[in-house]
């Protein structure tokens, strides 16, 4: 265990432990983008840098890569920091101006005009990898990843066309910070990533719950009857 | 597209089917079809039991690796600084012109693949065109059709 202090506050943390974990432990408020709790950091998006003094060196650092030292004082709302987390925002909001969440968060801190040409052709995908980390590691079905470079580098399936191995079960769009990733659903038909799954109607209320396709891979993955799945969550 | 499984499966044995040699495998099959088929791509992944996905990211990333059909013969117009300033532009444009196509595309017959290029480091010799391996030096306007004829001519 380490003692260091953030804002000011005296904590203590395990070493190497990324601050961001230790910081909103203590209650800190610190806005993430590309973080999550189940795929942890991969430091993409910026947003949660914060102001690190070891031992009088001062850095803004991105707090959920950085690990926890002894004594370090640690700044959440600096004015370095702000100045830079205003600046991945303006960022951000030049490469999405449709995204809702980025509008809001660049709101939220006094973003109030964007210096750059807005992208057009970018939808609301900040490229934080989530999806496609979420899709091998949680999902296990690698259907995603990016293609690309540069300002080309996007997001999609292999080819970009309907991927063989995406079993439609829409974690990419549920684990998507910013809503880029479109799921419709009609006539007991999902679509995703140009991808059309007919849906399982459940025996009992005949509700259409799940994909037939990611059924079918359940049971094989995991052993279980198929008719066991066809009953939905609520009836089950 | 067809492709030939058996040759696959041999530039992917010489490389002893191994994940760490993705990109000389994609070398050795863009050689063979002058570009990656996709269905190859697939085939290689299978192969080497990764997920399609990851050699579709390898096969974009790099400028060298083409998933679309190139032609026969490749001309790179330069567009390097001094090849800019003694009007690679306009000999870029003239190739347009007579190959029908844009930059980066191919000629419907398959015959040719235009590019442009940001140096190609024969400075002297500006503007400069280089189809396949071969170096047109201080190319002018004019001589962009004879330059495409001598490769429709004799391959």
């Amino acid at each position: 265990m380490v003692q260091l202090s953030i804002n000011g506050k005296k904590v203590t943390a395990e070493e190497g432990e990324a601050l961001l974990k230790v910081a909103r432990r203590e209650g800190f408020v610190i806005p993430t983008l590309c973080y999550h709790e189940l795929l942890g950091s991969s430091g993409r998006c910026r947003l949660c840098v914060v102001e690190v003094n070891d031992a009088g060196k001062k850095r803004v650092v991105a707090s959920c890569l950085y690990p926890a030292k002894e004594n370090i004082e640690v700044f959440t709302d600096s004015d370095e920091v702000r100045l830079v987390r205003r600046t991945v925002l303006e960022l951000l909001l030049a490469r999405n101006p449709s995204a809702e969440l980025i509008q809001h968060l660049a709101k939220q801190h006094g973003v109030t005009e964007v210096r750059y040409t807005p992208d057009q052709d970018k939808g609301k995908c900040i490229l934080c990898n989530l999806c496609v980390r979420c899709c091998k590691d949680i999902v296990g079905v690698s259907a995603l990843g990016m293609s690309g470079k540069g300002p080309m580098k996007k997001v999609g399936p292999p080819f970009d066309e309907p991927s063989e191995t995406c079993i439609g079960c829409g974690a990419c769009v549920v684990i998507c910070p910013t809503g880029h990733i479109a799921m419709e659903e009609e006539k007991g038909v999902r679509t995703v990533w140009q991808k059309k799954f007919e849906l399982a109607a459940c025996p009992k209320c005949k509700r259409y719950h799940l994909p037939l396709f990611q059924l079918e891979w359940i049971s094989k993955t995991r052993n279980i009857p198929v008719e066991e799945l066809m009953v939905c969550e609520d009836c089950r | 597209m067809e492709i030939n499984k058996e040759k696959l499966d041999e530039i992917i044995l010489k490389y002893g089917r191994d994940k760490a040699h993705l990109l000389a495998i994609f070398q050795d099959v863009q050689k063979e079809y002058r570009y990656l088929p996709k269905e190859a791509v697939r085939h290689i992944c299978m192969r080497l039991g990764m997920p399609q996905v990851d050699g579709f990211e390898v096969a974009t990333f790099y400028k060298s690796f083409s998933l679309k059909p190139r032609g026969k013969h490749t001309v790179h117009v330069c567009l390097g600084t001094a090849c800019h300033l003694k009007g690679g532009a306009d000999v870029l444009l003239s190739f347009m012109r007579e190959l029908k196509v844009k930059t980066g595309e191919t000629t419907a017959d398959g015959a040719f693949t235009l590019e442009s290029v940001n140096c190609l480091g024969a400075c002297a010799l500006a503007p400069l065109v280089r189809v396949d391996e071969k170096d047109f030096g201080k190319t002018t306007v004019a001589q962009s059709r004879n330059i495409i004829r001598d490769f429709t001519d004799h391959h």
